[in-house]
């Protein structure tokens, strides 16, 4: 009986956090507006309580998924009894409903997480901070309860049984690719609360930006992995080896990764030389509005990518008035209330300064192509101009020439100095480095490929150029030491972080650049005892079988596989899976990892007499891809442990800051 | 002055983007006109349904405004659109049907089971007519002048209030 | 988020996928032709699917242009006849890398102005940010800018 009632609690619980989300929205922005100390603490403890009972209605939802209560329409839609446990906790999240429970689940998270750890800030910073994120957080919660409600139940007609989770989603990739995904999204909150926070108050200076630091990378980071883990699940679950395909909802996350990165850069420059303050601003602004687009783009079904995740007209409604709510007012604030007056802190053309002026330029500008891109068919569509597509081919072709760019500078940034910096000093420093990545790049094609490449060749000489300048870096900082361990050991955590970030990213180059010059791919008609030969592994099908899973049936071929040297042989099971609820097909891949290549072998249709259409496909340093990606999101999280941040943000410290600004201005 | 300006910038921004956002919401993504409006009926050669010794080529359509109407067996939103196809043909509209990617049992069955509205089905087992026409998927209609232009062109079903509000206007239209 | 629409793309597919044979196993005189087919079935979306290329799409209408493709291919046809060949039939719509023409130029142009306009944004802030640090100088630093400020003016 009780059972029955958990769906109710969840509901109830939810309409609960929603009104004290809109409490921690009122009351802390008056009490800061009229300096009421009272009002302005009501904003620790509402957190805490919207974050409890967020967190109840979500755990009520998953109660109902894992007590197959089918009366619960969400339940019933996404959820069956032979599903597995495992895939009945992610169901809850597999579904617009759901999905946007646990968006609020993680605002909640985040804004429960600033109230605990932002005890040393000012009072009126925090009574704003929390003001602002209550504000998003109650909009969203509405949302939930108004338009998306995951507890509506289907009663007295209980189905028997639930229409299953769609199989693309039972799959450990699609477990964890959401939460990450949402967990950056929604983390740009809190730096976003800050900004505003900062406008409001009319404190400009570098303190919100040292606050705000640790915040925005650990968001930033939870986006990098949430992106990689998407592409390493298509790249794996769709069969096609694509890693890539600048659809528009990919292209939705990737939007507010660009201007987050862009973010992550011009904070550094406000906190530590107190410029570029509106523009940090701006773009914390513009990073957390992007994710909130990028959540319109996806469930409104303005786009033909996405015109499935949720066709309801009401939501996109809905998400737009919030979207312009949010985003409106906070450019309202913006324009009102930035500086008047730039407290313009000089700098040369060849500094630390100019070179990440020049980095978040090329950002956005990339932000924009992207956005363009992506909004473009609709633009068209809207003025009459006809139906076209923008896809992969327009995006290669943009983007490339723009990332070549962005190396160029972003191996010249660890090495300036702030402020100034001679020309030669720089000169002198890096033409070594420039040296060795052109001969390396140059070369590497005719010794790999056979024949050289320009594509391979420029791709290489752009992460060579990121990671070389950084060596040259870190033997002159173990120089200074006394002992190279000692002088390396000097560095802080932040210098860590930024090494192992732009490793990263170089890292993240070199796999697409490799992997998209030289795979190879063979579309073959295999039946048992033929045998082919793909990138020198010789590919041979021994039988085919059929086994029985939980909730499917599947067809599996065994392929034995002989490396080029005959000595390494292995067996590939590729399987094409039947889900009997919703009587769909699946391919699943077999997939053979490695540092250097991987092999991929996909089933496709039975073609009759016993042969199958397989895709045979090698993919080089593929990897390389995720593994620059989890770098990346390392070195945001390593800059976090960096001890400054761990310091209580002090009187002092701002008094430091305002010095320094003097002392420069 | 001039700087707050500058900085109300991204307002305004804003402001376009989401009012052409608002746009967006009630266009249709999938609402997609045909190439082939305003062409000629490709040219064709190729048996019908009923008789596999009959030839038809594109002169079927010269001399009447038809409403071409491409389907299949395999295809169940065919079947849900019967009804308004047999309501306009009562309506002393001429049909011609292409029994697309289909065979001829199944596509003669099809036709006992549902009615027939059709005056002809062209045979288009291979779909090759259908691909000239740019067919994507069943169920597609197109009308024909009398001079054999494709003049209008309906994606998908053919609800029975679209009978009324585009159909008939468009056969009107063109006669 | 991604992920979920193309699942749901895939499950569109999936019910049109019964008579479809995808990933068909073809010949190719030449490794040249090969690039071309592969170059021309990844630019060419499917009219059928939600965002998909021809070549990773199971849907019957891609099987049949993949098949024209191939063949006008053997027929010795350039790419852009093959391209224009599909667009009079399907549209502009299924060219996923868009013609330059009228209301295509501010999709392909602006990403070029927005980087000479960056470029000068960076020139002009700098100059700015000089002329700025330039008052931080002592006096006779700052006599020997202006002096050589002034000469470049001159120049």
């Amino acid at each position: 009986m009780l059972t029955r009632m958990i769906p109710e609690i969840g509901h109830f619980a939810l309409i609960i956090a929603a009104l004290m989300a809109v409490t921690q929205a009122i009351v802390p922005l008056a009490g800061a507006a009229t300096r009421r100390p009272l009002w302005m603490a009501y904003a620790a403890p509402m957190a805490l309580g919207q974050f409890a009972f967020v967190l109840l209605a979500y755990l009520c939802l998953t109660a109902s998924y894992m007590l197959d209560d089918f009366s619960v329409v969400n339940v019933a839609d996404n959820s069956n009894s032979m599903l597995p446990w495992y895939y009945k906790f992610s169901a809850v999240w597999g579904n617009h409903e759901g999905s946007v429970l646990l968006w609020s689940l993680m605002l909640a998270t985040w804004g429960f997480a600033v109230s605990r750890l932002s005890r040393g800030l000012p009072r009126d910073m925090v009574a704003r901070v929390l003001g602002v994120m209550g504000s998003v957080s109650a909009g969203f919660l509405l949302f939930v309860l108004i338009t998306s409600n995951p507890f509506e139940r289907s009663l007295p007609n209980i189905p028997e049984d639930g229409a299953d989770l769609n199989p693309l989603l039972q799959d450990f990739g699609l477990v964890i690719h959401p939460p990450m995904l949402y967990m950056g999204y929604v983390g740009f909150s809190v730096v976003f609360a800050f900004a505003i926070a900062a406008l409001l108050g009319g404190r400009l200076d570098s303190a919100w930006t040292r606050w705000a630091r640790p915040w925005t990378n650990v968001a930033w980071a939870f986006l990098t992995v949430g992106i990689a883990l998407g592409s390493w699940w298509a790249y794996y679950e769709l069969g096609w080896g694509g890693w890539w395909f600048w659809d528009p909802v990919e292209n939705a996350s990737l939007l507010p990764w660009l201007t987050g990165t862009a973010l992550i850069h011009s904070l550094a420059v406000t906190e530590k030389r107190g410029s570029f303050k509106s523009w940090t601003v701006l773009l914390a602004i513009f990073t957390f509005s992007l994710s909130l687009l990028g959540t319109f783009l996806v469930r409104s079904g303005v786009l033909t990518s996405v015109h499935s995740f949720a066709n309801d007209p009401s939501r996109g409604l809905f998400i737009l008035v919030l979207l312009g709510i949010t985003v409106g007012l906070s450019l309202l604030v913006f324009a009102l209330r930035a500086p008047r007056v730039s407290h313009a802190v000089g700098f040369g053309l060849v500094s630390r300064d100019s070179l990440l002026l020049v980095n978040n330029i090329l950002l956005v500008i990339m932000t924009v192509t992207v956005l363009l891109g992506t909004l473009y068919p609709l633009l068209l569509d809207a003025f009459g101009l006809g139906k076209i597509s923008v896809g992969p081919p327009y995006f290669n072709a943009l983007f490339v020439p723009l990332t070549v760019l962005m190396c160029v500078f972003m191996g010249l940034g660890p090495i300036a100095r702030w402020k100034r910096m001679a020309g030669s000093e720089l000169r002198r420093r890096l033409w070594l480095a420039g040296l060795v990545a052109l001969v390396i790049a140059a070369l590497m094609p005719l010794i790999y490929g056979g024949e050289w490449n320009p594509w391979v060749s420029l791709g290489l000489v752009a992460a060579l150029w990121i990671v070389l300048p950084l060596v040259r870096d870190l033997i002159d900082k173990a120089r200074k030491g006394a002992t190279p361990l000692t002088g390396l050991r000097r560095q802080s955590l932040a210098y860590w972080g930024m090494v192992v970030g732009h490793l990263g990213m170089a890292i993240t180059i070199t796999g697409v650049t490799v992997v998209s010059n030289y795979s190879v791919e063979e579309n073959v008609r295999m039946s048992p005892g033929d045998s082919v030969e793909v990138a020198g592994y010789t590919f041979s099908m021994q039988e085919l079988k059929q086994r029985r899973g939980a909730n499917f049936l599947s067809d599996i071929a065994v392929i034995e596989v002989v490396g080029s040297d005959g000595e390494r042989r292995f067996v590939m099971e590729p399987e094409k899976r039947l889900y009997l609820a919703r009587g769909m097909p699946m391919t699943q891949v077999a997939l053979r990892p490695g540092p250097l290549r991987d092999l991929y072998v996909a089933m496709g249709e039975e073609l009759g007499d016993g042969a199958w259409a397989m895709r045979i496909q090698y993919k080089p340093m593929v990897r390389w891809l995720w593994l620059g990606a989890v770098l990346m999101a390392s070195g945001g999280l390593l800059a976090v442990a960096d001890r400054r941040y761990r310091r209580r943000a002090s009187q002092s410290q701002q008094r430091d800051v305002s010095a320094v600004q003097e002392a420069t201005a | 002055m001039k700087r707050r300006l500058l900085l109300s910038l991204p307002l305004v921004g804003f402001i376009g983007l989401a009012i052409f956002l608002y746009m967006g919401l009630s266009m249709d993504p999938f609402g997609r006109d045909s190439a082939r409006l305003s062409d000629a009926f490709p040219s064709f050669e190729l048996s019908t349904l009923d008789d596999p010794d009959r030839r038809v080529d594109e002169s079927l359509f010269e001399g009447e405004v038809t409403l071409v109407n491409v389907w299949g067996e395999w295809c169940p939103t065919c079947k849900q659109e019967m009804p308004q196809l047999l309501d306009l043909a009562d309506r002393g509209i001429r049909l011609v049907g292409i029994n697309y990617k289909d065979t001829r049992d199944k596509g003669r069955e099809f036709l006992d089971e549902f009615g027939n509205p059709f005056e002809v089905n062209i045979f288009d087992p291979e779909g090759d007519l259908g691909f000239e026409l740019g067919v994507y998927g069943a169920p597609e209609t197109f009308l024909v002048d009398a001079d054999g232009i494709i003049r209008y062109h309906h994606t998908g079903y053919i609800k029975p209030e679209d009978v009324r509000d585009t159909i008939l206007p468009e056969v009107e239209k063109w006669q | 988020m991604a992920v979920i629409s193309r699942c749901l793309a895939v499950i569109c597919l999936s019910l049109v996928a019964g008579m479809a044979v995808a990933d068909e196993v073809r010949e190719f005189g030449h490794p040249v032709m090969e690039q071309r087919y592969r170059e021309l079935t990844a630019s060419l979306r499917c009219p059928k699917c939600e965002n998909q290329a021809i070549d990773d799409s199971n849907s019957p209408v891609s099987a049949d242009m993949r098949d024209r493709v191939y063949a006008l291919l053997q027929e010795g046809r350039s790419d852009r006849e093959i391209q224009d060949f599909m667009v009079d039939r399907f549209g502009d719509y299924v060219l996923y890398n868009p013609r330059l023409e009228g209301r295509t130029y501010l999709l392909w142009g602006l990403p070029a102005v927005l980087v000479v306009v960056g470029a000068i944004v960076v020139l002009l802030i700098v100059r700015a940010r000089r002329r700025a640090s330039a008052q931080a100088l002592s006096a006779d630093e700052r006599a020997r800018l202006n002096e050589l400020i002034d000469r470049e003016r001159t120049e």
